[in-house]
């Protein structure tokens, strides 16, 4: 990872507009854990259903609690629940590109069947699933998105991983006494990395999704914590009477994951020059709420 | 084709077997006790004990699977846990919203794709092809859930035209109201998923664009649009079936979250209301049968790829 596939990004306004969100929701998920202009979950009956004015930029709910603190404590969430799901789905990917690209032919083959198959199971089946024995939390939002997108990096970078492994320099490099571990880390991963990156990209945007969908749904986050979905679904019952405090929160999902999305559009081209010209194939695996 | 079909259809039963032995055991191995859920907090172990024995937990695990695997290939979904209904009977009911529910959405998805992802290759480059794909892009983030707010926003609580919730107690016996109950819904999972369908119709145009018969086609005197259109297409529609199955993927999905917001009684509700309560064997019998048809649809996209792509029958 040099600098240079920094500047490559930059370079693009996709790349550009997905980088400067990105930062801003991770800033905000930061400050927001020691300052939100308003406690997010302080009620005050007095002040419900105010416009968006001056000090409540964008007004108040139905209890009066402040609608741009509860949407920078959810970018909180949202950060942790994306980078969790991030962190799963790399283990997982990693291991089973691995398992399915480097291993004894039929654990080889018997992993890429297995990995056509569980492809087929979408994520919110998947974070169902777990949710009907665990319940409802932010984990089985980060299960379910880290299973179902590893199962997705694996496929995209097995095939991947066989051709540098089968290049080449990784045989020069075997011959000249690298071991298979030290051929892994310095050749092997290292090669792969831009395809798998740009996965992650794409599956921290699904996982923004996801946490919304389950989380209105009741098997992500509980009523008590912030959250874009909660958030979602507690300005909904008041849609008939109070149709535009909801435009917020859903904005900011879109926006979030727009440029996340983005990123990870901007992260391919960067990364991998052949990709430029190539017709983008489409990249959403079993898609989610 | 023979063959293909027999080796596809193995790699179906065994991704059928797969999801019912990962389904399973997710549900049974992972802590938390379903019976004690059951009989409440106030129940004493000896009833919690007598419950599970009665629901038939204490067996074996490999005996509860076979069996419920067993009833599955005799048709016999199984029965609730709490309300001893049968699954089989009450699947087949919300079937009549969501299979409905589902159709709608994938015509409507089609409709705003095919012509829209053409439309935005043909202007690639130019201002009004850059707008399309920002609007694709955008609306392919959209949570389903919010795009149904909005639109209920604007045509119930503004426009006044559609019902914002609920489904007719009269069911399709009333066709002209169940359809309008339908509508909103099938329109929230259709935007969403046609964005997502419409990047790819587009890319598959491009695709073709640069493909060689169509370049032939212009270089004896057609112009590109027309060449891209006269010969360019028919492969764009080949390689749309074969995302078809993620699509069918994508509005199972969507309609469990959809059906929430709507109240609309189907499957999605169903087993949202199920994970809620804990009824295992509904929970699992539910699952399977929608994992089941997405597995099942993606072999019979695939048979229907093969039959229809004359490069592929040949590669055999």
């Amino acid at each position: 990872m040099t600098p240079r596939w920094l500047s490559r990004l930059w370079a693009t306004a996709t790349g550009r507009f997905g980088l400067i969100v990105v930062a801003v929701i991770a800033v905000t998920a930061l400050v927001s854990s020691f300052w939100t202009p308003f406690d997010p979950q302080s009620s005050n009956i007095g002040d419900r259903w105010l416009p968006p004015s001056w000090p409540h930029l964008l007004g108040t709910d139905d209890t009066g609690r402040d609608i741009l603190s509860l949407i920078m404590a959810g970018a909180r969430t949202a950060v942790f629940v994306s980078v969790g799901a991030g962190v799963v789905a790399t283990v997982i990917g990693i291991s089973l590109a691995a398992l399915g690209a480097l291993t004894a032919r039929w654990v080889r083959e018997t992993v890429a069947v297995l990995v056509d198959i569980l492809i087929a199971f979408p994520v919110l089946l998947i974070a169902m699933m777990i949710s009907s024995v665990w319940g409802g939390s932010l984990w089985v939002v980060i299960w379910a998105v880290g299973i179902g997108f590893g199962v997705n990096i694996a496929r995209v970078t097995r095939p991947e991983l066989r051709r540098v492994q089968q290049s080449d320099f990784v045989l020069a490099a075997r011959a000249s006494g690298l071991t298979p571990r030290q051929s892994l880390t310095r050749h092997l991963l290292p090669n792969v990395a831009p395809v798998f990156i740009v996965q992650l990209s794409w599956s921290m945007a699904v996982a923004v999704l996801a946490e919304a969908g389950l989380s209105y749904l009741g098997f992500g986050a509980s009523v008590v914590e912030p959250s874009w979905g909660i958030l979602l679904a507690d300005l909904q019952r008041y849609i008939g009477v109070h149709p535009l405090s909801v435009i917020w929160p859903g904005l900011t999902i879109t926006i979030t994951v727009l440029a996340l999305n983005l990123l990870g559009d901007g992260l391919r081209e960067a990364t991998d020059p052949t990709l430029r010209h190539r017709a983008a194939e489409l990249h959403t695996p079993a898609v989610v709420a | 084709m023979l063959r293909y079909a027999l080796v596809r259809g193995a790699l179906l039963i065994a991704g059928l077997l797969v999801s019912s032995v990962l389904i399973f055991l997710t549900l049974r191995v992972f802590p938390g006790d379903v019976a004690q859920l059951i009989a409440g907090t106030q129940a004493s172990p000896a009833e919690v004990d007598a419950l599970r024995e009665s629901l038939g937990l204490n067996r074996p695990l490999l005996t509860q699977y076979t069996d419920w695997i067993g009833g599955i290939v005799r048709g016999d979904l199984g029965t609730s846990l709490l309300s001893g209904a049968s699954v089989g009977e009450e699947l087949f009911l919300k079937a009549q919203v969501t299979v409905p529910l589902g159709i709608m959405a994938l015509l409507i998805a089609i409709l705003i794709a095919v012509p829209f992802g053409i439309l935005a290759a043909l202007l690639r480059g130019r201002r009004g092809g850059t707008a399309l794909s920002v609007g694709a892009q955008t609306l392919a983030a959209v949570p389903v859930v919010w795009a149904g707010m909005m639109l209920i926003v604007v045509f119930s609580v503004w426009l006044g035209w559609l019902p914002p919730q609920g489904f007719p107690r009269t069911g399709w016996s009333t066709p002209g109201r169940a359809i309008e109950a339908l509508l909103l819904p099938a329109l929230t999972i259709g935007i969403v998923e046609g964005a997502m369908l419409m990047r790819f119709v587009r890319s598959a145009t491009l695709q073709a664009a640069g493909q060689d018969f169509v370049r032939t086609a212009a270089a004896k005197g057609l112009t590109r649009t027309r060449a891209l259109i006269q010969h360019g297409i028919p492969a764009v529609g080949l390689s749309i079936i074969t995302v078809l199955g993620l699509q069918v993927a994508g509005i199972i999905v969507g309609s469990v979250v959809i059906e929430q917001l709507f109240t609309l009684p189907g499957i999605g509700r169903m087993l949202v209301a199920d994970v809620g309560t804990r009824d295992l064997i509904k929970v699992q019998s539910e699952l399977l049968v929608l994992t089941g048809f997405v597995l099942v649809i993606g072999f019979l996209v695939d048979l229907l790829h093969r039959a229809i792509d004359p490069r592929q029958r040949e590669a055999a």
